[in-house]
């Protein structure tokens, strides 16, 4: 999230996407009523499904899975046409102003620089014109500004183009259209809501960015009550992220180094933003050396040098993509030998489940650290398997819960919050650190004992604590803030970082939450006494846990004042300038504390950027610098934009590029659109273990809109058949009107609603239909994220 | 007048015992005495966090000690001090302690060996001797020093980590580290999936 659960109460305007927090998230969904209740606010809720979410909301909108990017398109559009932008903050704080580089297009479905052969666009050709003075060209009136091609761009998403592609009735769309158009005045403000209801396309990372492409036009981004926020749906998925369990990042959103970058001058020109502007601060870019010499020396201690480039050589510099479908992939072709699984398990959770079953069954080795036996400690005696054809050796590691161990969880709104060790590990259980402490000691006295490939990383890595087999959750969050070598004291903030090997820190974004003073994610002054506890009345609490970076509550938070830096709404300041102070007063500020922005040449608002601002026009993203509207992998139309380009051009396609067979359906063998979710009272799959939610929740089965259910003789309760080209559930229907037919380009297209939480163990094994066994293997082209919300399946009554 | 659930305790703790009759207008001996009868009446509380979405939920733990030295968990609930989740849980968080008390728990390491038709029970000592053993022979088997390119690369192509959304942040870190260190390119989580 850009704010946090308790500043959705400020907003006006509540747009729901890929989401059903009433449901998933009941406990944040209470600041949404809070706001609806409290001022008024409206809740517009876009969803293939009627949920509960849908139930409170002020308008809800039936939309065809996967096409968001359509309507937030629609939206765009609207605003453009009809001059509704927050004018003033999309020059101050956006790059709509600056001229893109000649040779941008974007015809028949397709951008510039597109190769068919592989599939890929080269994305740095979508760059600004960048002027004799070495910086990117600004003029708004240009033909070729951001604003200008935007407004191109998205000049077909009319209102009726958008009735065609997401079924939403033309009148019921401008409705909506008004009130977010609404928001583009400075004392309105709209907050985007959203899940992986979102992201789980080929086209996610565009549907989020055309999200954010809209809020940074409205002038909602960086505002409280305002911005993009995305609702995780694990404890410490975002923490977990930060720490960079992601093949392409390091911790602190450092990029992981590629092949050919000989030093850390090569890294960097790679991977470091570089400044566009003349007064644009360009912080991460500036700094990017800092953080990764101390990252570096954290890790590598004593072997990292300036003369060894701090052991950069160390690092591992992956050939190509390495996220969860590249594993399986990996695993099918017999290259991946070993895997280990904690907490996660990849039968349930991964796309296309019987492929994955067959990626285990070719590892050497598979090693499962869980509290609950899984359906991958389990997959070699799973129904229809016959374990003696099994080879992998598996091992199952009972590992302690979340409630057995200290140590921080971080929420969607950024905020660490430290946990206590509540209860003893349970009989022989350890924690997952222990176990991978003491398997990482053992590896190593091997390649003490025996050499092997490559062995210095291996021996020369830190462990310096008190027991490396056993190092304290507490001991490692000092690590990770980071210290100053030279007085061997913990550092306050990560500008004290250098880059030449006196500071380290395991995570840059984390420096300053355990200073010499303590673990600030441990801070406790809450709602017990809001008028001590919560100064501004803005429900920063600041004294409450810890938010990352530097405690920073609101992100971009710059961007909610005006050039003069007077906030746009006075009644909801995110910051202010402080004139007779000499500096920012409010939420910690995104900007430099200190810096008049009266005074000519004042830094530009969006201090992480080259260009200073926002953006609207990205080349950050492998398949378009402005979000597009392509179709599902699987679909049941042709793209009414673009026939002939009709799904992304550039989602990586790993069946067929290993020569796999096709498993992809059409619509002629498959008619029906679906999507998979989460009830209220199950997690993922953990949860089929506990009696209470079982009992609540006890049945798999999947959901059919009524007509559909009277088309083909299905009652309420029957058994059905759901298969796709990968797989089949048997599981009982619930009939249901939430669900209903929509009319996509003149087609009716029906949507089955897929709930995912059942497997073959848990309490009631009988259960054992996995819901993935349906979803296709194939994810989006720049974050490789699945597509399992929007998939094409058959229906038959048993 | 409205009365917060931690307002209504103290006041039954504070003001029951020379009147009988509170600023509420009733008598909250009964209150008092069923407060002292709470099972969670001179337990030790401890804070937590949700195990299951990422709201964040504050939880307050209650803890005993019984007569076998074994440490009970009474009961899980909502803080009412947290800015988050005032003092709500969904019925998942409702009942936390369900998960943390679960009979269902896996009880020892288990090794299953190529082809075999069921688990056999091992020691922690065998069971991380054989990771580790695994661990370094896929290592060396796969690990590539210079690509074709001539590009010194040093990856582990053949191991794979996928996990965390339960881990505390600080193990997610060491996970992160240990398996970089190992030179594993292959590093996933479920921000993704």
């Amino acid at each position: 999230m850009t704010n946090h659960w308790r500043d959705i109460r400020h907003a006006d305007v509540i747009l729901i996407n890929g989401a059903n927090p009433a449901e998933a998230h009941p406990v944040g969904f209470q600041w949404m009523m809070r706001a609806k209740v409290e001022r008024g606010a409206k809740m517009i809720h876009a969803d293939p499904r009627f949920t509960r979410t849908s139930a409170v909301a002020d308008t809800y909108l039936r939309i065809r899975t996967g096409s968001d990017v359509a309507y937030f398109g629609g939206l765009i559009n609207y605003v453009l046409q009809n001059k509704l932008y927050h004018d003033e903050y999309v020059r101050f704080a956006t790059n709509a102003g600056l001229v893109v580089k000649e040779g941008y297009e974007f015809k028949d479905g397709l951008f510039n620089s597109y190769d068919p052969q592989k599939r890929t666009y080269t994305p740095a050709a979508w760059a600004y014109e960048i002027g004799p003075d070495g910086f990117a060209v600004q003029d708004i009136e240009h033909p070729r500004s951001v604003l200008n091609l935007l407004r191109q761009h998205y000049s077909r998403y009319t209102p009726e183009m958008v009735e065609r592609i997401t079924g939403i009735p033309r009148d019921a769309f401008l409705e909506v259209a008004r009130v977010v158009g609404e928001t583009g005045k400075p004392d309105k403000v709209m907050t985007i809501v959203y899940a992986v209801g979102l992201t789980h396309h080929t086209t996610g990372v565009q549907l989020i960015r055309s999200g954010a492409v809209l809020q940074l036009l409205l002038g909602n981004m960086g505002r409280p009550g305002g911005g993009m926020n995305a609702e995780r749906g694990h404890a410490n998925i975002q923490g977990n992220t930060d720490h960079a369990i992601s093949w392409d990042i390091l911790p602190g959103y450092l990029r992981i180094p590629a092949p050919g970058q000989k030093n850390l001058a090569d890294y960097l020109a790679q991977s470091a933003s570089k400044k566009l502007r003349p007064d644009a601060v360009n912080f991460f870019g500036e700094n990017y050396r800092k953080f990764m010499v101390s990252l570096l020396k954290g890790w590598y201690g004593d072997a990292a040098t300036p003369t060894n480039e701090f052991a950069f050589d160390y690092v591992p510099k992956p050939a190509a993509n390495a996220s969860w479908l590249s594993i399986f992939d990996q695993a099918l072709q017999g290259k991946m030998e070993g895997l280990l699984l904690s907490g996660m398990t990849a039968t349930s959770i991964g796309p296309d489940s019987n492929q994955v079953l067959q990626a285990l069954g070719k590892l050497k080795w598979l090693c499962v650290m869980d509290a609950f036996e899984t359906t991958s400690s389990e997959f070699w005696q799973a129904p229809g398997i016959d374990p003696t054809s099994v080879q992998t050796e598996v091992l199952m590691l009972p590992a302690t819960h979340w409630i057995e161990k200290d140590g921080s969880f971080v929420n969607s709104g950024r905020w660490s919050q430290w946990k206590e060790q509540v209860l003893p590990p349970e009989g022989e259980a350890r924690h997952d650190h222990w176990i991978l402490a003491e398997t990482f000691a053992r590896v190593r006295d091997l390649y003490r004992q025996q050499g092997g490939k490559f062995p210095e990383p291996v021996l020369q890595l830190t462990m310096a604590y008190k027991d490396p087999r056993k190092p304290e959750l507490d001991e490692i969050a000092q690590e990770i803030n980071g210290r100053d070598l030279t007085t061997g004291k913990r550092l306050d903030t990560f500008a004290a970082l250098r880059d030449d090997g006196t500071t380290t820190t395991g995570d840059w974004i984390y420096t300053g939450h355990y200073p010499e003073s303590g673990n600030l994610s441990k801070r406790r002054d809450g709602i017990q006494d809001p008028a001590r506890n919560d100064p501004t009345g803005m429900g920063f609490y600041p004294n409450w846990a810890w938010s990352w970076p530097l405690n920073r509550r609101v992100l971009y938070n710059r961007a909610s004042a005006d050039p003069l830096g007077n906030p746009w709404d006075p009644t909801r300041a995110g910051i202010k300038w402080d004139a007779t102070a000499g500096r920012w007063v409010g939420d910690v500020p995104d900007y430099p504390a200190t810096a008049d922005p009266t005074k000519p040449g004042a830094p530009l608002p969006f201090i992480m950027t080259g260009e200073g601002t926002g953006r609207i026009f990205s080349n950050g993203v492998a398949d378009g610098p402005f979000p597009e509207h392509y179709e599902p992998v699987e679909s049941p139309v042709a793209n009414p934009l673009h026939p002939a380009v009709s799904a992304t051009p550039v989602a990586f396609l790993y069946d067929q590029v290993a020569g796999r067979g096709n498993r992809f359906g059409t619509a002629d063998e498959f008619p029906y659109v679906a999507t998979s979710y989460r009830l209220t009272e199950h997690e993922h799959y953990v949860t089929q273990h506990i009696e209470h939610l079982v009992q609540l929740q006890p049945e798999a089965f999947v959901e059919v809109p009524a007509e559909l259910a009277q088309e083909k003789g299905i009652r309420n309760g029957d058994h059905v058949r759901v298969s796709s080209k990968r797989g089949k559930l048997e599981v009982r229907a619930v009939v249901t009107k939430r669900l209903g037919p929509l009319q996509i380009d003149g087609k009716k297209v029906y949507q089955i609603g897929i709930p995912i939480h059942w497997g073959f163990v848990g309490v009631r094994t009988g259960q054992h239909w996995l819901a993935n066994a349906l979803t296709p293997f194939v994810g989006d082209a720049s974050a490789r994220t699945p597509e399992f919300k929007a998939f094409l399946v058959n229906i038959e009554k048993m | 007048m409205e009365v917060t659930r931690r307002q209504f305790l103290q006041l039954g703790a504070t003001s029951a015992g020379a009147l009988g009759i509170s600023p509420l207008g009733f008598d909250l001996t009964l209150a008092k005495r069923v407060k002292q009868d709470l099972r969670i009446d001179g337990a030790t509380v401890s804070h937590t966090i949700c195990p299951y979405c990422a709201v964040g939920c504050a939880l307050l733990a209650y803890t005993k000690k019984s007569d076998n030295g074994k440490v009970q968990l009474l009961q899980i609930e909502g803080d009412p001090d947290s800015p988050v989740n005032e003092g709500r849980l969904c019925p998942k968080g409702a009942s936390a302690l369900h998960l943390a008390t679960s009979r269902r728990r896996v009880e020892s390491p288990l090794h299953r060996e190529p082809g075999a038709t069921e688990w056999k029970k091992i020691s922690w000592d065998e069971a991380l001797d054989i990771l580790a053993k695994n661990i370094k022979a896929s290592r060396d088997r796969t690990f590539v020093t210079t690509d074709a390119n001539g590009n010194i690369v040093n990856r582990c192509e053949g191991i794979a980590f996928a996990g965390g959304a339960a881990f505390s942040s600080e193990e997610g870190y060491l996970a992160t580290k240990l398996m970089r260190g190992l030179g594993v390119v292959h590093i996933e989580q479920q921000a993704r999936v």
